[in-house]
């Protein structure tokens, strides 16, 4: 029985190296592929031990990492919460992390690439490798006056104010906001507790509303009906309809002006007039004479249905909807129907105008730093390309000019020159009886601006029915313009 | 000739040393306290083992010094292991606010020490191992009926995670199949040893490959038809394999006959691909086996973790106690191997292949030394399933095969397998013990068929 059982144990020596031939396949040929499979955890898991780089704006620090000494060595603190949540994000061990926390989870957590030559003398000076600083281009003075504006009145809305010329977001504020440190705490008691009581809150403070949740536009969309007008033979004084109210195209439906008032004296208005009285029936019949793909051209020039737009948070795309027939494209000419935008796009539009035209990518980071502060890289504006002609803007911005001068509202600013549109968007399954969502988009000084920005207020605020665009958005966009400016100048 | 008793105590300690070290290694990395109670550990673990010793230096004081070390140092390894991953769940519950979960060295802490007793206790009761193939038959149908009953027992009792493998008593859960095996191996040997020239009659020759007869495929077939069964009514893909396996290479050696090998794999490949055809799960399995990654957030899961914890630890390992092995679901049972190839890396693997090699080749080498047939092919048995066992297992981990969801013998958590593996190292270390006591006073077991074999002197205890 001898020769079968030496067979054998020659057949489990083969064995054994078979084992030991599939082990080196596996932790050596293999290995760097599974290594740094993007689904392989150990990677990434090993950088939370790193210490978290910082998230700063105008010298102030957002968000750092503060060794505590504990289990979990260090623990994200955010100072002012609040204030700057929505933008910087939390980092939560249990429910993960948003915002610029998420989008900049690369340069923060030291696996960027930028970071490399840092990581490497890390290594070889064996000293504790932390992450790099990510500075945003929010202006501390802007921030806070949207963000005060908004809480005091307990508004439920967002603020976005852009630098026209480069894009920088200077403010970026969504109302109710909430505090990410409790979900960054080292308890996951006080993390869960306070993950349930944000989750559970119907207005939703996790939403960061500037880029995440879209809006009917209301009559802001007319600046979109005016670009594409102006390229298309109408001039500022070309007349369009007066009428209180019409029917739209093969429906019964009717369409009137705010307040059933019609648009002027005579039968017909200038467009100069109807925008600045906002006059629906006047747009619903422009848009369906300037046809679908004209203003669908014209949206998309402004970056209206950019799926894959990033700040570097992914910003929810904005949409003109489907127009099925005229009268979607009547409504959809008065920013009704399907028209759905973020307050950021609706932003970027006004700072387009107030640009000449040219469209530039908004953006939230400035700057990567190293862990010692030193720069990494700057982000440069991102000229993305021309939505109207020079004159087009120079017109456009002339009738916002006359559109401030009728809009009623509080907190005009002496000396300045502010050029705005307001919008009273209806929603909802019964609009007549749902509070209108307050929109004004503005930018200023006209002549040569420095801020845009874009209020949304969602269902009229303090004032529910009687809500339009003038009384209740305005006077934040103008506290906040004036903030702009003066600490811009 | 050496009793090699001094060189066991050697590798004993050594043992400890290395089990000891790895548990220091492990508290360092995990930024525990290093206290003095490690080293009271390391002592208390020496101390059980040289319980054992001392009852092996008693009861077969000629038994091979190596096998005894090799399962201590695996089972220390795989105590030190259990602990690391217990830490990191630990851990992991605390930072997610969740109850702390079940820990499992303190249950394998229990579990090594009643395998001890039970060792001792076979080496204490079995004084010859021949005496085991007397009771051949009664070991089968103890075997079997162990085997079947969490199958026929309802699902309640007997399943845990899909597997009808279990008997869950009220304090702690066995898995009879582990037992079973043991058992089963002792009967195969007295059968086949009793009934082997029945297997050697000549059959026909074909190619040149002699055939047995056809009705005495009835072995085969019933074995074949046991792993069936234990496939459909317990869903242990493993085990079945495992019998097939065993028994298949025991004919072998009884008989010297290839063919039984050759038709065996026919029968092998024909249940598989019935197996394959009829059975939702070994299809999965058989799936998950060729794109793991593909089916990673699916069932490709748990054995693609396996590979990434490989590939992270690569040849050196991250080091005891410094990789993530806890993100592997099972790491503790059936897939402790991932969790030492992260942290001890190939290097580690290699090592641990080494000692199971040294442990399996031991046992082999005393049923080469042994003259008597039961035993030759007992120790062959119980070796081949240790050698088996590790096979399917690493090889199911690091997908060389299909996973088939066995644990391996002394590293992972579950106290059924540990015992059942000590009990394993008992009857080698016992059948050794004749193969390498002197033959003074002794007579030569007579290679005769065991039904003649009845009247030769058996050695009852107390006379050295």
């Amino acid at each position: 029985m001898n020769t079968p059982v030496r067979r054998i144990a020659v057949a489990v020596m083969a064995m054994i190296l078979v084992l030991l031939a599939n082990l080196t396949y596996v932790q050596v040929v293999k290995a760097s592929d599974y290594r740094n499979d993007p689904r392989n955890q150990r990677v990434l898991l090993a950088e939370y031990a790193r210490k978290r780089g910082q998230i700063s704006a105008g010298g102030q620090v957002l968000a750092n990492s503060v060794d505590t000494g504990g289990r979990l060595q260090y623990q994200r603190r955010y100072a002012n919460g609040p204030l700057y949540g929505p933008v910087t994000g939390y980092y939560s061990i249990i429910y993960s992390s948003s915002g610029i926390e998420r989008a900049q989870d690369e340069v923060l957590n030291g696996s960027d690439d930028r970071l490399f030559v840092r990581r490497l003398s890390d290594l070889i000076t064996g000293r504790d490798p932390s992450g790099g600083n990510v500075v945003l281009t929010l202006d501390p003075q802007v921030q806070r006056t949207a963000y005060e504006a908004m809480r005091q009145r307990d508004y439920v809305g967002s603020v976005v104010a852009l630098r026209p010329d480069t894009g920088e977001v200077l403010a970026m504020v969504s109302t109710p906001s909430y505090d990410p440190g409790p979900l960054a705490d080292p308890s996951a008691e006080v993390q869960k507790r306070a993950w349930n009581q944000l989750t559970g809150d119907p207005d939703q403070p996790l939403l960061n509303r500037a880029i995440s949740e879209t809006y009917p536009p209301g009559s802001t969309f007319k600046l979109v009906d005016v670009a594409a007008a102006l390229q298309t033979g109408y001039t500022p004084d070309s007349p369009v309809t007066a009428a209180s109210e019409m029917t739209l195209a093969n429906t019964r439906t009717t369409l009137e002006n705010f307040a059933g008032t019609p648009c002027g004296a005579g039968a017909t208005a200038t467009l100069r007039d109807a925008l600045a009285r906002s006059c629906n029936t006047a747009f619903a019949e422009l848009a369906a004479a300037l046809g679908e793909e004209r203003l669908r051209d014209q949206a998309a020039a402004f970056g209206i249905g950019e799926a894959d737009l990033a700040v570097p948070m992914v910003v929810a795309p904005s949409s003109i909807g489907d127009i099925a027939d005229t009268a979607a494209l009547q409504q959809s000419g008065i920013g009704q129907r399907d028209v759905r935008l973020t307050p950021l796009q609706n932003a970027s539009i006004a700072a387009t105008i107030a640009n000449g035209g040219v469209r530039v990518a908004p953006h939230v980071v400035k700057e990567i730093q190293g862990p010692d502060l030193s720069t990494l890289d700057t982000i440069d504006p991102d000229r993305v390309g021309r939505a109207v002609p020079g004159d087009v803007a120079a017109a456009i911005t002339e009738m916002m000019i006359a559109a401030e001068d009728r809009t009623q509202g509080t907190g005009k600013i002496r000396g300045v020159q502010i050029a705005s549109k307001t919008g009273t968007a209806e929603h909802g399954n019964d609009p007549k009886n749902t509070p209108p969502h307050a929109w004004y988009v503005a930018f200023a000084p006209a002549q040569d601006p420095k801020v845009a920005v874009a209020v949304l207020v969602e269902n009229g605020g303090d004032r529910s029915l009687e809500a339009t665009g003038g009384s209740v958005a305005a006077p934040i966009g103008r506290a906040v313009i004036a903030a702009a400016l003066g600490s811009a100048g | 000739m050496q009793s090699g008793r001094a060189i066991e105590l050697v590798l004993l300690a050594f043992a400890s040393v290395l089990t000891t070290g790895a548990l220091v290694l492990v508290e360092a990395n995990q930024e525990q306290e290093l206290t003095r109670m490690l080293l009271y550990l390391g002592a208390a673990y020496l101390g059980l083992l040289t319980v054992a010793h001392l009852a092996v230096r008693k009861l077969a004081p000629y038994a091979d010094p190596l096998i005894l070390p090799c399962a201590a140092l695996l089972n220390g390894l795989g105590l030190v292991m259990i602990h690391r991953i217990d830490l990191a769940r630990a851990d992991r519950a605390a930072q997610l606010g969740n109850p702390e979960p079940l820990l499992f060295a303190g249950r394998q802490v229990a579990w090594t020490a009643i395998a001890l007793v039970l060792f001792i206790g076979v080496l204490y009761f079995v004084r010859d191992h021949r005496v085991l193939a007397r009771y051949g038959y009664t070991c089968g149908f103890v075997g079997l009926v162990l085997l079947a009953l969490p199958g026929l027992l309802p699902a309640s009792i007997s399943e845990v995670n899909g597997a009808k493998i279990w008997l869950r008593l009220s304090v702690f859960s066995i898995q009879p199949g582990e037992f079973a095996k043991v058992l089963l191996m002792v009967f195969f040997s007295a059968l086949l040893v009793a009934k082997r020239e029945l297997f050697q009659t000549a059959g026909r020759t074909v190619l040149g490959i002699e055939l047995p007869r056809p009705r005495d495929l009835a072995p085969l077939l019933v074995i074949w038809g046991l792993s069936v069964g234990v496939l459909v009514l317990e869903k242990d893909l493993g085990s079945s394999l495992l019998y097939f396996g065993i028994v298949l290479v025991m004919l072998y050696a009884a008989t010297e006959r290839v063919s039984w090998l050759l038709i065996g794999l026919a029968f092998f490949l024909g249940g598989a691909a019935v197996a394959y055809q009829l059975f939702g799960h070994v299809r999965a399995r058989i799936e998950v086996w060729l794109d793991p990654l593909g089916n990673f957030d699916g069932a490709g899961y748990q054995i693609g973790q396996a590979l990434f914890g490989l590939g992270t630890g690569g040849v050196g390992g991250t080091g005891l106690g410094a990789g993530r092995p806890e993100l592997v679901p099972f790491a503790w049972s059936d897939f402790m191997v991932s969790s030492l190839g992260e942290e001890l890396g190939l290097i580690g693997l290699a090592a641990v292949l080494v000692i199971y090699l040294v442990l399996v080749t031991r046992g082999l080498r005393s049923a080469l030394a042994v003259r008597d047939s039961f035993g030759k092919l007992l120790a062959t048995g119980l070796s081949f399933s240790l050698a088996l066992q590790v096979f399917v297992v690493i090889g199911g981990v690091t997908r060389l095969i299909p996973l088939t969801g066995l644990t391996i013998p002394f590293l992972s958590a579950g106290g059924s397998s540990l015992v059942a593996n000590y009990v394993i190292v008992a009857l080698l270390l016992r059948i050794s013990n004749a193969a390498r006591s002197p033959v003074t006073g002794r007579p030569a077991a007579p290679a005769t068929p065991l039904a003649e074999a009845r009247t030769e002197l058996v050695e009852r205890g107390g006379t050295p």
